[in-house]
């Protein structure tokens, strides 16, 4: 006898999706595997395998439609279900961990009545218009009636609209009439993020997926984090696309329109173009946007070095007061910012906690911020007349840039947010082949950037940028990236929540110039921090962050910690709401090992190496890091909003 | 006490008989008896129940739950009630026999909303219980078997009387029912090792501990031990609910209570399967036509579209709308069958229809949608004529 854990079913709360022991012999005593006949093959597979597990490994293909590789088990659409010997009824195959030996029977002629009949019932009810859908040719649902050969609606289609698109959100866009109540959405969001926005409501052919009280999604605590985008199978759920009014700006010869394009979408763009994950197409980018018609290409990676300086420099501060100065209202540990799904999640969940919230804004806003100030100024353009669009994985950041809060230029700090998805299909509209076009460089004067820059877009990463600029600028000593790398490898990986703790060496040297322009910068030695230990952590996907929160409100190791990184998204942002659809932890990993490699490939690969960013204190931002024009444009405060919203 | 006709369960039995002889007894051997009885679950799916026991006692966790499923909500069910309501003390003694022989120390009544009227009447008798040592730490006297009884209410879900769906609803969850396995008795409510278990099914259980493995299986037939409890309506002179010994005829049946000139019965509620006149010499429950305990006798007259129409509207409004074929099927063959009525179903269409009710049956995630499509099958199969003749000539 022998106990293993093996998942319960759960299309709802987390709290039912418990670990349990499940007591069988080992009949055939191989110590916890077991054995299954799959169409006539036999297999053994660890005890608990599901069958579609199973099936995979041999090569089986099974259809699904609500099993995602990220969530846990629903068992609703009945799409995969297949035959066990010596059971009554069908079983689905998702759902069905292989605890004794069995025999399945996957394509049997019962089996292939029953996927028919339901594939032909979900289109019975699916408001089709696939040519106008953002999900043409990337829909489950369509895939799947192709797979079996749907000729005709046996059972009807319906023509007449059911459900009103929600389209309040800056950020997401939902048509129930497309949605197939696979719930993946439901699961995401409560699941996989510990939001729980989303929830089935009414009952039989009512049913349907909808919002506290069925509220438009602007008014309920959704973070915007498109997680759930990523992993709906159908168009039922899409980014709000700005492209429509982008396109409109270039096309006006008055607007100058600049992009900036994040790290992240890069290491992503392939997929939309048939290429394997994990190809990044930085450069080939650079050009397609060019001609689509954009006035200047920047690489956000220069406002993420400036993040790093920004953000770096309020850390110390913070440390300064609150372990020399001993002032109990400083708030430690500082979290990061840039990430706006978790912004809103702590807004909404642990608005007490906002103090500890870095003020720096994201490395987007920054840049708009820049653009239509500085860059407006050297370059002689009336900012009214700038568009500046941001090229983002991510769907919190439309919902960033509208921000009121947004626009300490004078004007919308960044007037749209565009995910990678919608420049892909930009890049299509306008003919480019991708892939296969010409590299070029981004524009000046932001056109240089670093290596932590990019960096950037992986979980950890915004934590190693940071490291490499604290080192160097704390020690004196020039910190090499791989070496520190290896150092502090804990923050690399898809670890939900990783820790590390790095002691500075006794001999520090001298306060470094940059730091020396902020005339308030109160301390003119490091000695205070000799010897310190940092105690660093990273999470990322808005339950790992749930975790740490409360862990910090229990007082535990976490409330220890000076400074946290988190991303609202599962791997941070390369697995963000805006990215290429499908997602899956090999995808996630594959783009993660693509923007480790552009890293390395950097020339200068430490933020305050940036010439063009040390150029902007110089020229611009003269009273220096955390100075009062960096205050103004650099820094923002965020919003207590509570659980409950009218 | 009641002045129904019984054989096991309306009868009058000495209060605490089974119970006492229970903590007499080791946990294993009461569950031996209840095996060897070859009890069935009296709430439809007759499981055997010391199978579901003995899973339950050798799951290894240390807290384990017996639930009291009295959810009755099967249309033309409601013995149920009857016995909640006449034997409320031997349930709850049959209920801590169950918490005895699996190790729990916690039994919930799973009560329907609509039987809210009998709440007090059955936690005045749980007070008086632990007022006698019945319920409690050291019940009956015996160290270390503490147990006691909660009731919860019921949401007016059909569907809540699924056994997981029932366990999601005392979690506080929406009342779907969830994918199986695991089961219940190794992962049941709050995660712990849980047996549900019929009204019925509990104090039968505990009569067979009062009164022996031998009394009990001296009725019914071989394979179906014992008697069976009915609710008996329709077009008959005295619905009720009734105990009958299993084995008995539907014809027998029906002569008990007035239903001779029946056209047909339903057997087992709106999820059962519809009985013709020709074969009434069928054997009731768990044999040819098994049955929760629902007969509803249908008279000449009655138009089996009709029938079928009614059954799945409740299917269509009960459905919980969690997968696909029972959310989106019934709602068909509720149209299919007004179609047939007014004549403009073709053979075509039905024949698919036909093959969606096995879709329905094969592939649904929990009983409801798997049965749902039974009456309407069985009307077909077994009144060609009376239907094929609305059916359109193609
Ligand atoms: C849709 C549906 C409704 C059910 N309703 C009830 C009910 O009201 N009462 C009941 O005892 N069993 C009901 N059952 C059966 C239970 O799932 C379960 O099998 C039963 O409670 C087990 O008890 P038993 O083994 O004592 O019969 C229902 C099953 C389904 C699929
Ligand atoms: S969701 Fe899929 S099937 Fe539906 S309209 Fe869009 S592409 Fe077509
Ligand atoms: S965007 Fe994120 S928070 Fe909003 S509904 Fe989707 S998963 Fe939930
Ligand atoms: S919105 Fe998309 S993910 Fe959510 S249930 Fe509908 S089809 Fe599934
Ligand atoms: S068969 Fe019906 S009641 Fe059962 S889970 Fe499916 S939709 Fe819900
Ligand atoms: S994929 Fe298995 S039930 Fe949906």
């Amino acid at each position: 006898m022998e106990d293993k854990k093996i998942n319960s079913d759960t299309s709802r709360a987390p709290k039912s999706v418990k670990p349990h022991t499940i007591k069988i012999e080992d009949t055939d005593g191989i110590g916890g595997k077991v054995k299954v006949t799959i169409d006539g093959v036999d297999v053994r597979v660890p005890f608990g395998t599901t069958i579609l597990d199973a099936a995979k490994m041999i090569n089986v293909h099974i259809p699904t439609l609500c099993h995602h590789e990220d969530l846990c088990v629903a068992g609703v659409c009945r799409v995969c279900v297949v035959d066990v010997e010596g059971q009554r009824t069908l079983q689905a195959s998702c759902a069905y961990p292989i605890t004794q030996p069995i025999v399945v029977h996957t394509t049997s002629p019962k089996v292939r009545r029953a996927r028919r009949n339901i594939i032909d019932l979900l289109l019975s009810k699916h408001y089709g218009e696939c040519y106008s859908c953002v999900r043409n040719n990337n829909c489950e649902l369509q895939t799947l009636a192709k797979e079996y050969g749907v000729d005709k609606y046996r059972f009807g289609h319906i023509t007449e609209r059911r459900h009103e698109v929600d389209n309040s959100s800056y950020a997401l866009r939902r048509d129930m009439d497309k949605c197939v109540l696979c719930r993946r959405c439901v699961r995401t969001c409560i699941d996989l993020q510990e939001v729980g926005v989303l929830g089935a409501i009414g009952r039989g052919d009512e049913t349907v997926i909808g919002t506290f009280m069925d509220k438009p999604l602007a008014d309920v605590i959704c973070i915007n984090c498109g997680q759930c985008i990523n992993r709906c199978p159908t168009g039922a759920l899409q980014a709000n696309d700005p492209s429509d009014e982008i396109w409109n700006a270039i096309d006006d010869p008055k607007k100058h329109v600049v992009i900036q394009t994040a790290p992240s979408p890069r290491a992503g763009i392939g997929e939309e173009f048939g290429l394997e994950p994990g190809v990044p197409l930085t450069f080939e980018m650079n050009t397609a946007l060019r001609r689509c018609g954009f006035d200047k290409v920047f690489d956000t990676n220069f406002t993420a070095d400036l993040t790093i300086i920004e953000e770096g420099t309020e850390l110390i501060l913070r440390l300064y007061n609150a372990l020399v100065k001993k002032d109990p209202q400083i708030a430690l540990p500082q979290f990061t910012s840039c990430s706006p799904g978790w912004v809103k999640y702590i807004e909404h969940f642990y608005p007490e906690y906002l103090a500890h919230v870095s003020s720096s804004k994201s490395p987007q806003q920054m840049f708009g911020a820049v653009i239509k100030t500085y860059y407006a100024q050297i370059n002689n353009i009336d900012p009214a007349d700038i568009v500046t669009v941001a090229l983002m994985p991510c769907s919190a950041k439309k919902f960033e840039c509208n921000r009121p809060e947004m626009s300490d230029s004078g004007y919308k700090d960044v007037d749209y947010g565009l995910t990678t998805r919608e420049l892909a299909q930009m890049i299509r509209e306008a003919g480019i082949d991708l892939p296969r076009i010409p590299k070029s460089d981004f524009d000046d004067p932001f056109g240089s950037a670093t290596g932590s820059g990019v960096i950037f877009g992986a979980t950890g990463g915004v934590m190693e940028a940071a490291l490499r600029t604290v080192f160097e600028l704390v020690t004196g000593q020039i910190a090499d990236p791989d070496a520190l790398a290896g150092q502090v490898s804990e923050i690399r990986g898809f670890d939900g929540i990783k820790y590390k703790e790095l002691t500075l060496p006794e001999k520090l040297g001298p306060v470094p110039d940059i730091l020396r322009m902020n005339k308030d910068v109160p301390f003119d030695s490091w000695d205070w921090l000799s010897g310190a230990t940092l105690k660093l952590a990273v999470a990322h996907g808005t339950a790992n962050a749930k975790k740490v929160l409360d862990d910090i409100i229990a007082g535990g190791k976490f409330s220890e910690c000076h400074f946290i990184e988190f991303m609202a998204c599962p791997g941070g942002c390369l697995g963000g709401g805006g990215q290429p659809i499908p997602t899956t932890p090999e995808i996630r990993k594959a783009r993660a090992k693509a923007i480790y490699s552009e890293d390395q490939a950097y020339e200068i690969r430490k933020s305050h190496d940036n010439p063009a960013v040390v150029e902007l204190y110089v020229k611009f931002l003269t009273e220096g890091p955390n100075g009062h024009l960096a205050h103004k444009l650099l820094h923002t405060h965020y919003t207590p909003r509570g659980k409950y919203i009218a | 006490m009641s002045e129904r006709k019984g054989y096991i369960l309306f009868i009058d039995v000495e209060p605490n008989t089974g119970l006492k002889k229970a903590l007499t007894k080791k946990r294993t051997e009461v569950i031996a008896d209840i095996r060897n009885s070859g009890l069935k679950g009296r709430g439809g799916a007759g499981f055997p129940t010391g199978v579901k026991w003995n899973l339950a006692a050798s799951a290894s966790s240390d807290t384990k739950y017996v639930v009291c499923n009295a959810d009755e909500g099967e249309p033309g069910t409601f013995k149920d009630r009857v016995i909640l309501s006449e034997y409320t003390d031997d349930l709850l003694e049959g209920i801590t026999i169950a918490g005895y022989a699996i190790g729990a120390e916690t039994g919930i009544i799973y009560l329907r909303g609509e039987y809210e009227y009998l709440k007090k009447q059955i936690v005045d008798t749980i007070d008086k219980r632990r007022s006698e040592g019945w319920l409690g730490k050291n019940v009956g006297g015996k160290e270390v078997f503490n147990f006691d009884i909660e009731i919860r209410m019921g949401s007016g879900a059909y569907v809540c009387g699924e056994e997981t769906a029932l366990i999601e609803s005392l979690e506080g969850q929406r009342g779907e029912p969830r994918n199986r396995p695991p089961f219940p008795v190794n992962t049941g409510f709050m995660g712990c090792p849980t047996i549900v278990n019929n009204v019925e099914t509990l104090v039968t259980a505990s009569r067979i501990i009062a009164k022996g493995v031998d009394w009990f299986t001296k009725y019914g037939i071989d394979k179906s031990t014992g008697t069976k409890v009915y609710s008996i309506s329709g077009d008959c002179e005295k619905p009720g609910v009734y105990e009958f010994n299993i084995g008995i005829t539907i014809a027998e049946l029906l002569k008990e209570v007035g239903g001779g000139n029946a056209k047909a019965v339903v057997m087992g509620g709106a999820s059962g399967r519809v009985v013709p006149a020709k074969d009434f010499a069928k054997t009731v429950a768990y044999v040819d036509a098994p049955t929760g305990g629902s007969v509803i006798v249908l008279g000449q007259e009655r138009d089996m579209l009709d029938v079928a129409e009614n059954f799945l509207e409740f299917f269509v409004e009960e459905s919980c709308g969690q997968c696909t074929p029972c959310r989106e099927g019934n709602p068909l063959l509720l149209d299919g069958v007004k179609r047939l009525k007014n004549g403009t179903c073709s053979m075509e269409y039905l024949q698919e229809l036909m093959s969606l009710a096995e879709t329905m049956q094969l592939a649904s995630k929990c009983g409801l949608g798997q049965s749902s499509p039974n009456a309407f099958l069985s009307i077909i199969e077994h009144f060609e004529t009376e239907i094929f003749g609305r059916v359109p000539v193609m």
